[in-house]
């Protein structure tokens, strides 16, 4: 009786073993994998590799990349770390828009040919890894920092606590979700024409700090931007807001910015900030 | 404008352009038959022109919508010249030719509404 029960048993394990690996098989197909080959020491021009690579369902791109790199063409230059869209270092132009490898599955894109360059607007190292010097010294002349004297840690028993209310955080929360990973940047066609432009990464950052009530330095941070190649240079394409994969929207802080900047806003900040003090009487 | 932030000459460029957008505007209209009492065609004719010409509030207007839109207008070319090149001496040279080229253009549009004005 156990004997029976027992090759009931494998058998139905075997069906749902065929059944899974049928089911599989379904979801497996193969695509065609373009990679932009370039390498700038070599004095080579530039060339596109195709490789045959197997995806499922999940594949993400990078996935396709890594396996065209584990098994076909082991020098294909790639930059990944995380793989899951917080290093913010696999961006690339994926079917000519840029975007996170690790975060775009094969099966969202649709096509048959998956064509992988490097992000546009930034100098290529090789293949599909870029140069960031220029965006982060951009994001670096933003002082993207609190500036305020009591934050400070002189003496640690007079730490100072900044208290915000929820709405004072929202005024800058989707902006502080930027993990760096350029693709505003390289979408960005004033960048495309003015090399000092500082671009919606920056800027957004800027508009972050700005629109933060803990910071002091509200007439810096407008200075800082108010020059002939900054915040004024941007033509609303919009692009940055499309394609960021965090949901910042550059844009809209650009926009708010150039508000204060011409005084059409209001200046929240300042109301929060006499607002804080007041209550700080209370 | 040498001495202006960014910000400030974005602000003229804006006020220039809405302001320049009325003074077109009214200038169009101006040229209706239910205003001058005339068809289109004829209130285009030589003498017609110069006879608004001398109407002192017609000059005025002509004069604001020239120096707006050259305002606007310059500064616009400005914007774009400044996006060719990035390096201090384009830059100044843009902002110096854009400012010469301005002055000039007033300054010869002022003398024909002037002249057929009859004040020149
Ligand atoms: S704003 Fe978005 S697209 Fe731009 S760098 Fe930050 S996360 Fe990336
Ligand atoms: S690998 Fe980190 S964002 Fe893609």
């Amino acid at each position: 009786m156990i004997a029976l029960v027992n090759i009931k048993n494998s058998r139905t394990n075997l069906e749902h073993d065929q059944k899974k690996e049928s089911e599989i098989a379904s979801n497996r197909k193969v695509i065609h994998l373009r990679v932009y080959r370039k390498n700038p020491k070599q004095g080579k021009s530039s060339h596109f590799d195709k490789f045959e690579v197997p995806v499922q369902r999940w594949t993400t791109v990078l996935d396709a990349l890594l396996h065209a790199k584990g098994y076909l063409d082991n020098s294909i230059a790639i930059r990944y770390s995380c793989r899951m869209a917080s290093c913010g270092s696999c961006g690339m132009k994926i079917n000519g828009i840029p975007r996170l490898a690790c975060y775009t599955k094969v099966s969202e894109i649709d096509e048959n040919i998956i064509t992988c360059e490097p992000l546009p607007n930034f100098p290529i190292i090789r293949d599909l890894v870029t140069d960031f010097s220029d965006f982060f010294e951009h994001h670096r002349a933003m002082e993207p920092f609190i500036h305020n004297p009591n934050a400070d840690i002189v003496d640690k028993n007079s730490l100072t606590e900044f208290i915000q209310s929820p709405k004072d955080v929202e005024r800058y929360l989707q902006s502080s979700y930027c993990i760096k990973c350029g693709l505003c940047y390289s979408a960005c066609p004033s960048v495309g024409t003015d090399t000092k432009f500082p671009g919606p990464q920056a800027l957004a950052q800027a508009y972050r700090y700005f629109a933060d009530n803990r910071d002091d330095a509200t007439q810096s941070r407008l200075d800082i931007v108010d020059t002939k190649h900054g915040i004024w240079r941007c033509h609303f394409a919009g692009s940055c807001s499309v394609v960021c994969p965090k949901g910042v929207d550059p844009a809209l802080g650009i926009q708010l910015l150039r508000g204060h900047l011409v005084s059409f806003s209001k200046n929240d900040k300042k109301l929060a900030e006499s607002r804080t003090r007041s209550l700080g009487k209370i | 404008m040498l001495m202006l932030k960014e910000s400030q000459i974005m602000k003229i460029h804006y006020i220039s352009g809405v302001a320049a957008l009325f003074v077109v505007a009214v200038h169009i209209l101006i040229r209706l038959p239910v205003v001058t009492g005339m068809p289109f065609s004829m209130s285009l004719e030589y003498e017609n022109v110069v006879a608004n010409y001398q109407n002192i509030a017609y000059a005025v207007l002509l004069e604001s919508m020239l120096v707006l839109i050259a305002i606007h207008g310059f500064n616009g070319l400005r914007i774009i010249l400044l996006e060719f090149r990035q390096n201090i001496v384009w830059e100044n040279g843009v902002t110096v030719f854009t400012l010469v080229a301005m002055i000039a253009l007033i300054a010869y549009g002022t003398r024909t509404i002037l002249i057929a004005n009859g004040l020149g």
